[in-house]
């Protein structure tokens, strides 16, 4: 494994193009082009605020960089550096932005969720959406960019609006089932809609795309409900995680739960391995405490972690959340699938130093990884089955079925990394801290 | 025993009173004094039995005592004597039938009195035995009694803590009703509020919204005032500022918003609809085709299985389904054909599940069957040739025994042989060593007796020469001895003359013979 050497960003902003070749960051004022293969600068922008959002549109030619105190948005291309492009919604404010499927639309939603306006930047054409809900996850695209799924709130009733991408013209409108819709995502094939409702009731429904209800499905009633949703990548399963520390899967052909996957504190299953971070300190000789050696050889300080595998039945540690404040911290936050189907990685947030990764093939467990602190960000690798995690100090773990490494960023100082994220191809990795990032290249052969 | 007789009715007055006292004495529970002194006292009887039958009877009331014993012998109904008056004795005939008679009644009363006591004695164990169990009974009774009234008691607190738990069950589970009922009326309070504050910022965006709209349309009013050459786009409203249209992503131009095109879009989502659903039927499809072949084989196995393969059938009824089984096969076989053309014909579907459900029934019923046969076969197997078996059994295991004994002893002592084999070549210097020592023993021995034979032959040789010098001399004195002889023969001879004196007389005699001798 290789490392980059290390580049100023801010605001966590970093992105790769969807067609791999150019890593765009932001640094305060300053839009920055990098090539992807060696890193130097191809262009540079620069914007009339500090920027707050950066998007690539879907084509790679054009980047929008949005800048929500002022309420702009600027585009900029990749082709014309020349071109120029800005957006102001005036003292209506923004909340939000973000490029259509088809790299030619900007969405922008207003403050206070008043309207969602549609720029285009082929034509003059503008329009709004109005009554726009305010949730986690309001709009959604398909994956084929045709039509987008947008929530709506009138009249204390939410509805779903289906909208085609190429020219906004409104598909389907039809009311959800919904108490309080917090989140919707269509499935990866494009023809299933999932809705769920907020944390304060059990649902989940499933609407075809035009708009008939095709299922339902609540676990149980009255606690605290569904935290977090993910489709699998074929659109086979639908992974519903939930406040009672359960993931539960449901099939697409009968929409019913096929397993539910809990987050016990102890661990019996056998098939399953646990591995354990443990770090290790160096041992250091008064004679080594030197001036020059504090300052050039940070080895001193970033203490060496390896991973050992426990003996089951393992304990996990838990974080017992506080009852009496709202949104507790307990319950499965986070779920990703891996491309190839096969395995699911959750994170129970009471439980926050794990990462449970489940086999789909077999439904039962496959690993826990405990680090020595909380995860921060797990994501996997867009190719391959291998997960890359981080837990905000100097290192960067790997999972795979055929173990687990831990790497430690040799850089200058320390590289706390904060959140991270796959180029498309699979073959690299870009870790964000505070204020800088660093590319980590992998190598072709397998890890340990 | 019978009443002594108490001669009162007989008042002898020739019996001494003496005797009557005896009697009398005698009748009364005989002591040992008593006896005693009627012996003392008649001292003329020698023995104790003859003392009380002479008091009985006497030479003077013979009569009576006859005319007595028949009235009694009469009464036990034997029958009596006879006096014979001629010669006024008895004849001893009937007395000793009579008292033949009498031992025989006596021995029979005695057998009697025996089997009575051994009766007595044996209902007097039995009352004891019964007494014993009896007591031990109440025992028993008491302690059950006493377990009993202990295992009601349990079973009471048992009772009362079931009662009490299921009030606490009742008890807990309102109180879960009216928490829920609780939760419920607070959940449609809250829903309630939320939508009435809903309401409210709805209205408040609109308004909102309005005065945004209203400033713009003011500003641009304004601004159209202002300036009537370039609308300018104010700051306050949202605009947009290209410097160039962009193309279109697909490079297609934009298309108008027509009927048309919503009609198109719809078709288009049906379309995107409709090639899902079609290839997840596709997929469906295949894997039913595929379940259905996995089924025909299980039902063509499932055939196969149940048709007879053996010409020997164990029991009629199993000959019975097994021919149904083979006839329904055969006809299923043929449906078979017809139903991979009629794949998607839903009776035909049902007809397969149903002959797969009637075919796994049949083979369970035959496996069934054929599990109690063979556990009857093995039953009667094991009944009927227990008896012959076990002892062929026991006899055979005898005999492996001891061959087992047998080569177990040939192998030990085979095992020890090769142990000396092996262990005698393998050192040879040790047993080079050890023959040596061996050879030293003799060569020792040997020497030992060497050198005892050679002393030995010394001492010999030691004595011979002994012998022969003691021979050598012994002939050198003979010869000496001889000399000596010859020269006093010869001296004597000498002396032997007439001319000799008279003075020697005496030795002339003697010599005479000797010269007579030696006189040639």
């Amino acid at each position: 494994m290789n490392f980059s050497e290390v580049f100023k960003q801010s605001n966590q902003l970093c992105k790769v193009s969807p067609d791999g070749k150019y890593l765009a960051t932001c640094v305060q004022y300053r839009l920055v082009v990098r090539d992807f293969n060696s890193l130097q600068i191809v262009h540079l922008y620069t914007c009339l605020d500090p920027v707050m959002h950066m998007e690539w549109s879907s084509d790679s030619l054009f980047i929008l960089c949005a800048m929500y105190k002022r309420g702009l948005v600027q585009v900029w291309s990749l082709e014309q550096p020349d071109w120029h492009c800005k957006i102001d919604e005036g003292s209506i404010g923004l909340v939000s932005s973000r490029w259509s499927p088809d790299g030619r639309h900007i969405l922008n939603t207003t403050e206070f969720n008043l309207r969602v306006t549609v720029w285009s930047l082929c034509t003059k054409a503008v329009s709004y959406i109005k009554y726009p809900k305010a949730c986690q996850k309001g709009v959604d695209f398909t994956a084929d960019g045709r039509y987008m799924a947008l929530a709506e709130r009138r009249e204390c009733k939410d509805y779903i609006s289906v909208f085609v991408c190429d020219d906004w013209h409104l598909l389907r409108h039809f009311e959800s089932e919904t108490q309080d819709l917090a989140g919707l995502e269509w499935s990866p094939n494009c023809c299933v809609l999932a809705v769920w409702d907020n944390c304060l009731e059990y649902k989940i429904l499933l609407y075809s795309l035009d708009g008939r209800l095709l299922s339902s499905y609540s676990a149980y009633e009255w606690s605290l409900g569904i935290k977090s949703v993910a489709w699998s990548p074929s659109s086979q399963f639908l992974a519903v995680g939930s406040y009672d520390e359960k993931v539960r899967i449901l099939n697409h052909i009968t929409w019913k739960k096929i397993t539910e996957f809990e987050h016990p504190a102890t661990i019996i299953n056998t098939k399953a391995v646990v591995f354990k971070e443990v770090e290790k300190r160096p041992v250091v000789g008064s004679e080594d405490l030197s001036i020059h050696q504090l300052t050039v050889d940070n080895s001193l300080f970033s203490t060496q972690s390896k991973y050992e595998i426990t003996q089951l039945p393992a304990q996990v540690p838990v974080i017992k959340p506080d009852p009496d404040r709202a949104n507790p911290k307990i319950g499965i936050s986070a779920l990703a699938f891996s491309a190839d189907n096969r395995f699911l990685a959750t994170k129970n947030d009471n439980m926050p130093q794990s990462l449970w990764v489940w086999d789909m093939q077999r439904l039962s467990l496959l690993a826990v990884l405990e680090q020595t602190a909380p995860v921060r960000c797990f994501v996997w690798d867009p190719r391959r089955p291998r997960l890359a995690l981080c837990t905000g100090n100097t290192k960067v773990y790997l999972w795979s079925p055929a173990g687990c490494v831990s790497v430690n960023v040799p850089v200058e100082g320390s590289f706390q990394v904060q959140s991270l994220f796959w180029h498309c191809s699979g073959s690299s990795l870009v870790l964000l801290s505070k204020e800088h990032i660093c590319l980590c290249y992998m190598e072709a052969e397998e890890e340990k | 025993m019978g009443d002594w007789w108490t001669p009162t009715m007989m008042p002898d007055p020739s019996l001494d009173t003496k005797e009557l006292s005896s009697i009398s004495g005698i009748s009364m529970s005989p002591s040992r004094q008593n006896l005693h002194h009627s012996l003392h006292s008649t001292m003329a009887l020698p023995k104790t039995s003859y003392s009380v039958l002479s008091a009985f009877c006497t030479e003077e009331n013979i009569s009576q005592c006859i005319a007595y014993i028949n009235q009694e012998v009469c009464s036990l109904g034997l029958t009596g004597v006879s006096l014979e008056s001629k010669s006024g004795s008895l004849s001893a005939v009937p007395v000793l039938n009579l008292l033949y008679e009498v031992l025989q009644l006596q021995r029979r009363a005695q057998r009697a009195l025996h089997e009575l006591e051994t009766q007595q004695l044996k209902n007097g164990s039995d009352l004891e035995h019964l007494q014993h169990s009896n007591c031990r009974l109440k025992d028993q009774l008491e302690h059950t009694r006493r377990d009993n009234s202990g295992l009601h008691e349990g079973e009471r607190q048992l009772q009362l803590k079931i009662k009490t738990l299921q009030n606490w069950l009742k008890s807990e589970k309102e109180e879960v009703q009216k928490l829920q009922s609780i939760i419920s009326s607070r959940a449609t309070q809250y829903n309630h509020d939320t939508k009435r504050k809903e309401r409210e910022c709805t209205k408040l965006k609109e308004r909102l919204n309005q005065l945004l709209m209203d400033k713009r349309d003011k500003k641009l009013c304004e601004s159209f005032q202002m300036s009537y050459f370039c609308i300018l786009c104010l700051h306050l409203c949202s605009a947009i500022e290209i410097s160039n249209h962009v193309g279109r992503s697909d490079g297609k131009r934009g298309l108008w918003k027509t009927g048309k095109m919503e009609a198109r879009h719809e078709g288009e989502m049906y379309r995107a609809l409709l090639s899902d659903y079609e290839t997840r039927q596709r997929s469906l499809m295949m894997e039913n085709s595929e379940l259905k072949k996995v089924l025909q084989h299980m039902k063509k196995d499932m055939i196969t299985i149940l048709s007879p393969k053996k010409p020997c059938i164990k029991t009629e009824p199993a000959n019975d389904s097994l021919e149904q089984a083979v006839s329904e096969g055969e006809e299923e076989i043929g449906d078979s054909s017809r139903e991979t053309l009629e794949q998607s014909c839903e009776q035909a579907r049902e007809q397969l599940t149903n002959s797969i459900r009637l075919q796994w029934r049949k083979l369970k019923s035959h496996m069934e069957r054929l599990d109690s046969q063979a556990s009857l076969v093995a039953c009667q197997e094991r009944e009927g040739e227990e008896m012959m078996s076990r002892k062929e059994h026991e006899e055979e295991m005898q005999r492996m025994r001891m061959e087992l004994q047998q080569c177990k002893e040939f192998i030990h002592m085979q095992q020890q042989l090769l142990q000396q084999q092996l262990s005698s070549p393998c050192d040879e210097e040790t047993a080079a060593l050890l023959n040596d020592c061996y050879t030293l023993e003799e060569k020792e021995r040997l020497k030992e007796e060497w050198r005892l034979f050679n002393e030995q032959k010394r001492n010999f040789e030691q004595e011979r020469k002994n012998f022969t010098e003691a021979a050598i001399r012994l002939g050198h004195e003979r010869k000496a001895f001889e000399e000596d002889r010859a020269a006093w023969l010869k001296t004597q001879f000498l002396n032997m003359t007439p001319f000799v004196d008279r003075k020697r007389p005496a030795l002339s005699e003697p010599h005479s013979a000797l010269s007579v001798g030696e006189c040639p």
